[in-house]
């Protein structure tokens, strides 16, 4: 077996065997199915219990209000406000609800009152609003003389759908952004995670060869080089098998939950303001299928063949520069911190040019630049990949990509084969400038 | 030869670390690398273990340029020295063994062999964490000699051990000596040089300050100094025809101006009915040689 191969497989193993590991893989998803299970737990719970509420409809404006949602509506009967109050205090009600008389038609502001010694869950108050809001609408209507039928025709939904004019362009549709936004947000997430988390592994990793004095004996077998490589690829193929097990788990997560819980999909919605018309189940099922049928759309070979390049590109670059950094820092993490963040910060910049640019704008001239620049590109252009940029960008980015790559590993073993065998040296990066042309 | 350091320089920035450096080590030799901290050493083992390559000048191993295999046909135990803590021990032997190009049954055979001579069968699924720091140095040896290399290079290898396992190590070392492996030993400490070595390199400052076999050494070193051990007065007219040097521990110490007047010492004294119970010619100690050199090459 070749040495590099040799190393790969330990660092593999090492690592994949480990418990933390182990633990991480597993539990993560059954994180995820905690929250969804508290989540789904949270939006079925309603708050407080039922309440009794006496309505004293001065106006006569909101007749009779059905029970809903916990909350009971019972007619005054004729009985005064201050029987109503006695009866309250004894207990038969929660409190009254005093719908004043309304001064004219044209009124647009109605206070109403709620009597009680009980505060009332905010959810309910709301609640009582909408309402009583919706009555009141229905009473105006009446007085007014209005067709209900023809008031319903003045509610319009506009959307823009971009058509394209010549063969050229792309036939999108309203979804097209929506669609593309989650797919690139979540590439760009998995990009950044990645780097962040098993670029910092293969550091440590060095640094802990260092510490523990076994580098010398390793650089007695094996070129340094070759040590470095086989680190780096070692812990991005546990990166990978990590990330294909939470997807496989997830999934399976996702199919479970619903056979645990009954959940109500309007449920998971945020409730329904009072202007709004309900979700109507077929047009629910059309925009399903339309998101599918932008989801098809996609360029699924091209997305994800470059997201892979992608993704082992800023890999090898970040975790490369994190190799170098490991190599140059001493047995104190602390004291490394310095060499660190200048690191890390591009990461970080790249993701926030992501999260504050190109979700506003995918094709804007920062992003343009951020998905070329090497630094950038990889957690960049994935996210706008989902936009199809014009295919030379995507070429370019492509092998502006992997050229860095390799310059980086390059660079990366010059540094490391200084730094691993150099102890109890304070290091500067001017220092570590000079190690590149030893 | 096993191997063959010439005119050898390595420069680091600024400073010369090792510095037209020349000699050759015997094959089947015990061959001593000496020098004070910060000497060189390390820059110069590093360089015949092809970590690091020389700016100028050849180093050959058995009568090859160090290349891609050299690796292999060396086992070097640093005195920096380290082990994968979470690893099992055997597994790590083996991943060693292996990366000095062992095949995965050699390397087996090969670790089994030193677990029956060293008594550990049982330690393969033992965590390296787990062991003594005396009982890591023995697996350290193992990865060190397990690929059967034609040059062991010892930096300080019994700094960290008790006397037991320092025994156990020296002999194995003997062991592998006679088995026809050539040794270079770097250490600082003398008394191991002269109980091991047969030849010797001292570098001082990042030069060749000395070099040869230790007894020719020693003899250039050596005053002409000689003991003497009697329970008779020396006779009144000695001082005038010998020069004494005053010693402390009572013995009589005579400095000769050549060596051949060892016999008329020897003969005067019998001539004067002195009984003499020890007559012993006074070498150096290496301690001494080493010190001289190194401060004569640093004035």
């Amino acid at each position: 077996m070749s040495k590099l191969k040799l190393i790969i497989q330990r660092e593999y193993l090492t690592r994949v065997r480990k418990k933390s590991f182990i633990i991480g893989t597993l539990l993560a998803p059954v994180g995820l199915l905690v929250y969804f299970l508290v989540i789904v737990g949270l939006t079925k719970y309603e708050s407080g219990g039922e309440i009794n509420v006496v309505v004293q409809d001065e106006a006569g404006v909101v007749g009779i209000i059905p029970d809903e949602k916990g909350v009971r509506y019972i007619p005054s009967g004729g009985r005064t406000l201050e029987q109503l109050k006695e009866a309250v205090v004894e207990g038969q009600y929660d409190g009254v609800l005093r719908i004043p008389q309304l001064a004219s038609l044209k009124q647009n502001d109605l206070t109403i009152f709620y009597y009680s010694d009980k505060k009332m869950a905010p959810e309910k108050r709301e609640f009582i609003e909408r309402r009583v809001a919706k009555k009141v609408r229905e009473f105006k209507i009446d007085s007014l003389h209005l067709d209900r039928a023809s008031l319903e025709y003045l509610d319009t939904d506009v959307s823009i759908d971009p058509e394209k004019i010549t063969e050229k362009g792309e036939d999108e549709s309203k979804y097209t952004i929506g669609v593309g936004l989650v797919i690139g947000g979540i590439m760009a997430f998995i990009m950044f995670f990645m780097v962040m988390m098993y670029g910092q592994m293969v550091m440590r990793s060095v640094m802990e060869e260092k510490t523990n004095r076994i580098v010398e004996v390793m650089m007695s077998s094996v070129r340094p080089f070759q040590l470095m490589l086989g680190k780096i690829i070692g812990a991005g193929a546990v990166g990978l098998t990590q990330v294909v097990a939470w997807i496989v788990l997830s999934g399976a997560v996702m199919f479970v939950v619903p056979l645990l819980v009954d959940v109500d999909p309007q449920a998971m919605q945020p409730p329904v303001t009072a202007g709004q018309p309900q979700i109507d189940p077929e047009m629910a099922q059309g925009e399903a299928f339309r998101v599918f049928s932008e989801l098809g759309k996609q360029n699924w070979t091209l997305l994800v063949g470059s997201f892979v390049i992608f993704f082992l590109g800023g890999y090898f670059i970040y975790s490369s520069m994190f190799a170098a950094i490991g190599s140059a820092m001493g047995d104190d993490y602390g004291e490394g911190q310095a060499l660190v963040l200048p690191v890390t910060i591009p990461i970080i910049l790249a993701f926030y040019i992501v999260a504050f640019v190109g979700i506003r704008n995918p094709d804007s001239g920062l992003m343009v630049f951020a998905s070329m620049f090497p630094l950038f590109s990889p957690i960049v252009m994935p996210f706008r990949m989902a936009f199809s940029p014009p295919m030379w960008q995507i070429i370019l980015s492509l092998v502006l990509t992997i050229g860095a790559a390799f310059f980086f590993v390059w660079m990366a073993g010059r540094i490391y084969r200084v730094g691993i065998l150099l102890y109890g040296k304070k290091v500067s990066f001017k220092e570590i400038g000079k190690w590149l042309f030893y | 030869m096993i191997l063959s350091i010439q005119n050898v320089t390595k420069r680091y920035d600024k400073h010369t670390a090792v510095d037209n450096v020349t000699f050759d080590v015997p094959k089947g030799s015990v061959f001593g690398l000496l020098g004070p901290n910060g000497a060189g050493k390390t820059s110069l083992i590093r360089m015949i273990t092809t970590i690091t390559g020389p700016d100028e000048g050849e180093i050959r191993l058995d009568g090859e340029k160090l290349n891609d295999r050299t690796p292999e046909q060396i086992g070097y135990m640093p005195e920096e020295r380290g082990l994968y803590k979470k690893m099992k021990v055997g597994e790590h032997l083996m991943y060693l063994a292996q990366l000095k190009g062992l095949s995965e049954k050699n390397a087996r055979k090969e670790i089994n062999t030193w677990f029956e001579k060293f008594e550990i069968t049982d330690w393969w699924n033992k965590k390296v964490e787990e062991l003594s720091k005396g009982m890591q140095q023995k697996i350290q040896f193992i990865t060190t000699v397990v690929h059967k290399p034609k040059l062991l290079i010892l930096d300080e290898p019994f700094s960290g051990l008790d006397p037991i396992n320092t025994t156990l190590i020296k002999d194995e070392i003997r062991a592998l000596n006679e088995a026809g492996i050539s040794i270079i030993f770097s250490t600082h400490r003398m008394e191991q040089v002269e109980e091991m070595c047969e030849h010797i390199v001292l570098i001082n400052r990042g030069k060749n300050v000395l070099f040869g076999e230790v007894n020719t050494i020693k003899n250039e070193f050596k005053q002409n100094l000689y003991r003497i051990e009697t329970p008779d007065a020396l006779p009144a007219d000695f001082g005038e025809k010998f020069q004494v040097i005053p010693a402390s521990n009572g013995y009589i110490t005579v400095q000769l101006e050549h060596e051949n007047q060892s016999g008329d010492l020897l003969r005067y004294l019998v001539q004067q009915n002195i009984h003499v119970t020890r007559f012993q010619e006074i070498l150096p100690t290496f301690n001494e040689i080493f010190i001289r050199r190194v401060e004569e090459t640093q004035n």
